[in-house]
């Protein structure tokens, strides 16, 4: 006859002995205590707080107005007559003309992203927990979307509508907000299938509250990681979409339109011509960076 | 708890037609107070039916009757039924949401159920203290600085948190090493005690079960095939497979080496289990009727009934071994 377990008297209680407590970190403070340590993020990190804050500050610093032409001034080199960055070819400074197309630019990077961002992460949420013939009618709606190369995608929605500042936006929403989706549905149906949300639903809990609860939290990390990637494409995209005469229109500042006007005067005042390109370049490289070192504090597996 | 031919099909993609019969037609009842272990294989159904019992799977066929009121209807819809029955996964780590602290998990049953917020975390803490971690030691800890078999006592405490009757335990020691087993186990004696739970204990490891269950359930590929007193049933298993689950059990006698298994090969495939007794593939006793018919459990009497599904004890099947 086999034996049944034997069970050794002391180990008949069931209290816990624990180590002496140690210092409970949640998620979100243990990513930032690895940002804190992180030297290069937080130098690119400083760089685009200062290139925003410059843009928001742009009616105080700009020193002169970013419409005011002069025939005489036009296209002169750095430091002429206190234009710090030269004019542009209808004499305007191209100082107070990057700092005020900063806003612009930049707007056009981050908005699109956001509700990018919300519309693609709500229906990826859905398509991800629902499941079933809804997550197909999702996806593959977005799946047509995706086969199309960002770039002709957003020149061909923004030229289809007629440019503008609004329509360009707008474009660069509906190009961001398939990938976001996918990565949205991504990371719920992952989530959906481990064992905690079917013991939320076995405590009763409706579906609107365990997304609340449950997903949400788990979900944010992958779209917040993506998001931060997309922001430097966003700027590149609208840069471009300005630059053919898609996004704003003239005499509007805009860093892409002015790369867009000043590319025939490259060969009078070459660095002038540079700079809006430089801005553009700049900006997109340490979001980029930031986002990486965001992916890299956030990602740690737990 | 009475279920009645439960049967939960789960259908194979692009196969025309075929499913895999994951549960099908099992019938027992749990009464209360009491803890029925089931056992089985691995792939025999004993997950799929626990899930069934709670409704997080709805079942294809058959009927499901807790406290007298028959489940997913006006009497008892389903939410009601989740206030009243609670469950315990097997993996403690996954069964836990990896970003919120653990007094916050334990808390959500009480907090979906009506509780306010603060409510719901006294509650969480004093169920965590009960089941011997501390709460403010391990409250605010977050799963992944839990240890397996603390992780699985803060499940036993969100599945106790809503104060259930009965408490379904799929499998909850057999990712834990065995020290940390007998701890986890002797809790959920004293728990028991305590509150005054009904268990329904799912396990491969027959110790276990025989150290936890009043009475205990065999399962082979989605039936039933023997139901009895504990004591009764692994003394004198009716059915051969149990018999051979049995006899297969490494012994500590090292007089009693078993050289050759008991049982050989792998269960039938459940998508097309064989015609007949399923099990007939596998047992020596095999014969013409075996092959013919499915044999069914038999008649059950009372609490103290041992019957099985085999047609060795059923005189009219034509078995030659069977006896009247």
């Amino acid at each position: 006859m086999n034996d049944t377990v034997v069970l050794h008297p002391t180990l008949d209680t069931f209290e816990e002995q624990a180590p002496p407590a140690t210092r409970v970190r949640g998620y979100w403070q243990s990513v930032f205590y690895r940002l804190r340590y992180d030297p290069v993020t937080l130098v690119f990190a400083a760089i685009v707080l200062l290139i925003v804050l410059a843009a928001v500050l742009a009616p105080l610093i700009a020193p002169f107005d970013p419409y005011k032409e002069s025939i005489v001034g036009r296209l002169k080199p750095f430091g002429w007559r206190d234009h710090l960055l030269g004019t542009d070819e209808l004499g305007r400074d191209v100082l107070s003309r990057l700092l005020y197309g900063g806003r612009i630019s930049l707007s056009m990077g981050v908005v699109p992203v956001l509700c990018a961002t919300l519309i693609g992460g709500i229906l990826g949420v859905i398509a991800g927990f629902v499941g079933g013939r809804t997550n197909t009618a999702i996806m593959r709606t977005m799946d047509v979307f995706y086969a199309f190369p960002s770039v002709l995608l957003a020149v061909a929605i923004a030229g289809a509508m007629g440019g503008g500042i609004g329509n360009g936006m707008l474009a660069l929403t509906m190009v961001f907000t398939p990938p976001m989706c996918r990565v949205a549905e991504t990371a719920t149906t992952q989530i959906r299938a481990l064992d905690f949300i079917e013991a939320a639903r076995a405590s009763g809990a409706k579906t609107m509250t365990i997304i609340r609860y449950h997903v949400l939290g788990n979900v944010l990390g992958p779209v917040f990681i993506y998001a931060s990637s997309l922001v430097s494409v966003s700027i590149l995209l609208a840069s471009g979409l300005s630059f053919l005469g898609l996004g704003v229109r003239p005499p509007t500042p805009d860093w892409g339109l002015m790369l867009s006007t000043l590319r025939q005067s490259i060969y009078v005042v070459p660095l002038v011509c540079a700079i809006p390109g430089l801005a553009i370049f700049i900006t997109s490289i340490c979001c980029n960076l930031v986002s990486d070192g965001l992916r890299a504090a956030m990602d740690v597996r737990m | 708890m009475i279920a009645r031919e439960l049967r939960k099909h789960f259908p194979v993609k692009g196969s025309g037609g075929k499913s895999v019969k994951a549960v099908d037609g099992v019938s027992f009842t749990v009464r209360k107070g009491e803890t029925l272990g089931v056992v089985g294989e691995s792939g025999c159904g004993k997950s799929t039916l626990a899930r069934l019992l709670l409704h997080l799977v709805v079942p294809d066929a058959g009927e499901l009757i807790f406290d007298g009121d028959p489940v997913n209807t006006r009497e008892l819809p389903v939410d009601a039924l989740r206030r009243q029955v609670q469950i315990v996964f097997q993996d403690s780590y996954s069964s836990l949401n990896p970003r919120m602290p653990v007094r916050d998990s334990v808390a959500f049953g009480p907090f979906v159920q009506g509780k306010k917020k603060q409510q719901a975390r006294d509650i969480a803490c004093e169920m965590l203290g009960k089941v011997g971690l501390d709460p403010d030691l391990f409250g605010p800890r977050y799963p992944h600085e839990l240890s397996g078999g603390q992780k699985q006592r803060v499940n036993i405490a969100r599945a106790l948190a809503t104060e259930p009757r009965m408490v379904i335990l799929d499998e909850p020691v057999s990712a834990l090493d065995k020290s940390v087993e007998a701890q986890v186990l002797n809790l959920l004696r004293a728990l028991k005690r305590q509150f005054n739970l009904t268990y329904l204990f799912i396990s491969h490891d027959l110790n276990v079960v025989r150290y936890l269950s009043d009475r205990v359930l065999v399962m082979y590929l989605g039936r039933a095939v023997e139901i009895g007193p504990i004591d009764a049933v692994f003394e004198c298993p009716l059915h051969p497979y149990t018999r051979a689950l049995l006899a297969s059990r490494p012994s500590m006698d090292p007089a009693r080496r078993i050289e050759e298994a008991p049982i050989s090969g792998d269960p039938p495939n459940p998508i097309d289990p064989p015609p007949g007794c399923r099990f007939h593939t596998r047992c020596p006793f095999g014969e013409a009727p075996c092959q013919k018919s499915d044999p069914a459990l038999g008649k059950w009497e009372g609490p103290q009934s041992h019957i099985a599904a085999c047609h060795m004890h059923d005189p009219a099947s034509g078995h030659t071994l069977a006896h009247g």
